[in-house]
């Protein structure tokens, strides 16, 4: 019954969103208030709609209520009742619901903070929302329905959740991910209202760009969490595959990083505005191929769970619709647009566009990598991808340059900045981080290699230029004051912190990539491995047992000079009902290291296959995305995105 | 004119990464590349899941072509196929079924309440013939030619499109060749 109670209710809202879709829309071109009215109550009621659906459905899933096809697949009555609701999400059909449920809450976010903007700008992009949610919705009632039922056969236990899936990382990852993705569709949805309203201005700019920041906080974080579950869950110690699914969300990311730049100079200066349209469009555009890379099966990724080509092709429509209408208006209606001011070569419009391009860049490099077996293909050369080589090869250089550009970025002046004032500026920056690039790591580790080099200078470059500008802000024309630095708006913090945040993530690539050193031995209990100055030692290896899976566990002593020893409990898994075995690797994690130890192979003689492996400064890459997304969080926190009164002017233009 | 042929640049570009997406789709990556594929399959001696008493080796497989099923009671997916195995043996089809890492009583039960659409059921409760041919988990279908030799390797539910499109050819192409070359049937 629960069940089809949630298809019923997918089914309304489908009737809902039509009627949201089409109303306000019509009475923005007619001027019909009333129907313009529609969109926000519409919004409330389709968020309701979706999230009780959406309960439904785990319902099913706490139940245990296996007739239901979906659940029957993910779930199982052994599993524990918090990895059986985060099942809901553990599959295809599931976690689509989830991605049109997190549509739906965006739909109501907007219409719930955006009491400032003008109804019929508000109309339009809720209307352009719910089209969105009419081809998902379709897409879910017509070919992957998570509330089908296995009538009258239906077994008597699930087949249990992918193992790799049941862990606190993964229960998170996915709604924070969608959170980023599905954010991406407000700023698309802005930039479509605006191309059909024609209204682009700097008002347009600020509307927007708090969603587009909330939407790649969500996004950053959520990467950062599947890299953090990567690296402890898969038991390789690797925290970055380039594997398509991974890029699938890093290039909307890239994209959305791009977008936020260029939101600001559009803001700021009203110039690039059909750019920041673009990238608007791109941005979500590639969360919808994402989407599409993942669920139809066209590249081969550990995380393609659902290979059906129907799906495929219907999402393929879906995007052909989408991203095809969305450029198509792009391209009839962009190139009226006017920038208001000018600028020079030399000036901070031109540092960020050079951002821009340089994100963009990156961004053509992930998706050519990522669709190479397909063009491969296409060209007769057989099945091949790319592997991390690639990517590392042209992906290092672009971040180095970002980084560069990153520094002297900051110190320029809007419209136009003189070469020879930044000059001075730059000199005494520009020698310490070269010295500091070569001397750091002879200092500290005693050698020096060029690439670490490279980006340890271009961090003291970024960190330099950053001071300088801040004590600028806070001097003035006058001594150093507190009160000065106080004053500066939020969002100036906000991207000091997220650009710290950009330097933070180097350094820990940099020192992971260069530094680590790992260990593939033979251990028989009683045996000692000598590591960098650890001593890890295998005490014994016992068989326990979990809620659904039993496992080999091996007692390691690690000893760090005349330090107390401490202990790590790697295991072994095996999931009955699944029949999967898994690597559950234990990590002691530090600031400055991190130990990390794998259990390998059973061989024989009592003795087992172990990895282990010292990594130094990987957390801070995990902690860069976190001050990344804090200072996104700053800035949106500053208040002039809150004005909450309308000039009667701004309402009358539209 | 020319500036509003940059604006339509990306439209362009996008239809052009829309084509490449287009021709991949329905190519399926679920066939994969076996290691065992044009290899003989792997020498086993393994009794007969209804009768506990017979001995089946790989040597009784060859003479004619046949599909092989790795399949199991603690699979709902198989529970989905089977229908489909149903019908293809009403069609004539050779249906070899391995089972795998199962129950003998547990097995036997399930084929008499859903019928048995298998020409011999191997019995591999240990799972070492499972083994030996890579199975990643059940189900798994193979095609073996007259000779013994494995053609192709489909992991995943089999569904009447797989069958008709993917795997129904290439047995039929076996069948008609058998039959030319006057391998005994």
């Amino acid at each position: 019954m629960i069940a089809e109670f949630g298809q019923f209710l997918l089914v309304l809202t489908l009737g809902l969103t039509l009627v949201v879709g089409s109303l306000p829309a019509l009475g923005v071109y007619r001027q019909q208030t009333r129907w313009m009215a529609m969109a926000r109550p519409g919004a409330y009621l389709i968020a309701l709609t979706l999230l009780a659906s959406f309960i439904c459905l785990t319902l099913c899933f706490v139940r245990n209520d296996f007739s239901v096809a979906y659940v029957a697949n993910h779930s199982n009555s052994f599993l524990p009742v918090y990895y059986r609701i985060a099942a809901t999400w553990g599959g295809h059909e599931g976690s689509l619901l989830l991605w049109i449920t997190t549509l739906g809450g965006w739909m109501a976010a907007v219409a719930l903070f955006s009491r400032q903007l003008p109804l019929p700008l508000i109309s339009l992009v809720l209307s352009v929302m719910a089209w969105i949610l009419i081809g998902f919705l379709l897409f879910i009632l017509m070919t992957s329905n998570p509330f089908a039922r296995l009538l009258p056969e239906f077994p008597l236990d699930g087949s249990d959740l992918n193992p790799l899936l049941q862990d606190l990382g993964l229960i998170i990852h996915p709604p924070l991910l969608y959170m980023g993705y599905v954010g991406f569709a407000v700023g698309f949805a802005f930039a479509i209202a605006g191309l059909l309203s024609g209204r682009l201005d700097a008002a347009w700019a600020r509307w927007s760009r708090p969603w587009v920041t909330v939407a790649w906080c969500f996004l950053t974080i959520g990467i950062a969490l599947g890299s953090w579950w990567a690296y402890y869950e898969l038991g390789w110690g690797g925290w970055w595959f380039w594997d398509p699914v991974e890029n699938a969300s890093f290039m909307p990311w890239l994209t959305g990083t791009a977008l936020m730049h260029s939101l600001a100079v559009t803001e700021k200066r009203g110039v690039f505005k059909a750019w920041t349209l673009l990238l608007a469009i791109l941005a979500f555009s590639l969360s919808l191929l994402g989407t599409f890379l993942v669920r139809s099966g066209v590249l081969t990724s550990v995380h393609a769970f659902a290979n059906d080509p129907e799906r495929g092709l219907f999402i393929l429509i879906f995007l052909a619709v989408v991203i095809g209408g969305s450029l198509l208006l792009f391209a009839l209606r962009a190139h009226a647009l006017q920038g208001t001011a000018q600028y020079q070569r030399l000036s901070r419009e031109m540092a960020l566009l050079a951002n821009n391009i340089v994100l963009m860049t990156a961004t053509t490099v992930v998706l050519l990598g990522t669709l190479f077996p397909l063009i491969g293909e296409a060209l007769g050369l057989g099945k091949i991808s790319v592997g991390p080589p690639y990517f590392n090869a042209l992906f290092v250089p672009l971040a180095a340059l970002v980084m560069a550009i990153m520094g002297v970025g900051n110190l320029l002046q809007w419209k136009q900045h003189h070469a020879d004032v930044l000059w001075q500026k730059i000199r005494l920056p520009l020698l310490l981080s070269v010295l500091f690039g070569v001397g750091l790591p002879l200092w500290v580790w005693g050698s020096s290699k060029i690439r670490v080099a490279i980006f340890i200078a271009l961090v003291v470059w970024v960190l330099w230029l950053m001071l300088l500008d801040l004590r600028h802000k806070a001097c003035g024309q006058a001594d150093f004051s507190w009160r000065r630095l106080r004053q500066l708006p939020l969002n100036y913090w906000g991207m000091l912190v997220a650009h710290i945040g950009m330097l933070v993530i180097a350094l820990g690539i940099a020192g992971t990539y260069y530094f680590s050193v790992e260990r593939d031995v033979r251990l028989q209990v009683g045996q000692q491995l000598q590591i960098n100055d650890y001593v890890v030692t295998l005490q014994a290896i016992e068989a326990v047992d979990g809620a659904n899976y039993s496992a080999s566990r091996g007692t390691f002593s690690v000893q760090q000079g005349q330090q107390a020893a401490f202990y790590l409990y790697p295991e072994k898994r095996h999931y009955w009902v699944a029949r999967n075995v898994m690597t559950e690797a234990a990590i002691d994690a530090g600031l400055t290291r991190d130990v990390y130890i794998a259990l390998g192979e059973a061989l024989d003689n009592n003795a087992w296959s172990v990895r282990v492996y010292i990594k130094p400064v990987v957390r801070w890459i995990w902690l860069g995305a976190l001050l990344m997304a804090l200072g996104g969080a700053l800035a949106i926190a500053d208040k002039r995105y809150r004005r909450t009164r309308v000039l009667p002017s701004m309402s009358a233009s539209l | 004119m020319k500036r509003s042929l940059i604006f339509a640049l990306p439209l362009l570009v996008f239809f052009a990464v829309a084509g490449f997406l287009w021709q991949a789709l329905g190519k399926n990556t679920e066939v994969l590349p076996s290691a065992l594929i044009n290899q003989s399959f792997p020498s086993f001696q393994l009794t007969s899941l209804l009768d506990a008493q017979q001995i089946i080796s790989d040597q009784q497989l060859q003479g004619q072509p046949a599909i092989i099923n790795v399949w199991a009671t603690w699979c709902p997916s198989c529970l989905v196929e089977h229908p489909l195995l149903n019908a293809l043996a009403k069609e004539g089809v050779r249906i070899i079924g391995i089972n795998y890492k199962d129950d003998r009583a547990l097995a036997t039960q399930y084929l008499q309440a859903r019928g048995n659409p298998f020409a011999q059921v191997i019995f591999d409760d240990k799972g070492n013939l499972g083994f030996d041919l890579g199975v990643y988990g059940a189900p798994e279908t193979y095609i073996v030619d007259a000779k013994g030799v494995i053609r192709e390797r489909f992991v995943g539910v089999l569904t009447e499109a797989v069958w008709r499109q993917q795997l129904g050819p290439i047995y039929q192409q076996l069948v008609t060749a058998t039959d030319v070359s006057g391998v005994k049937p």
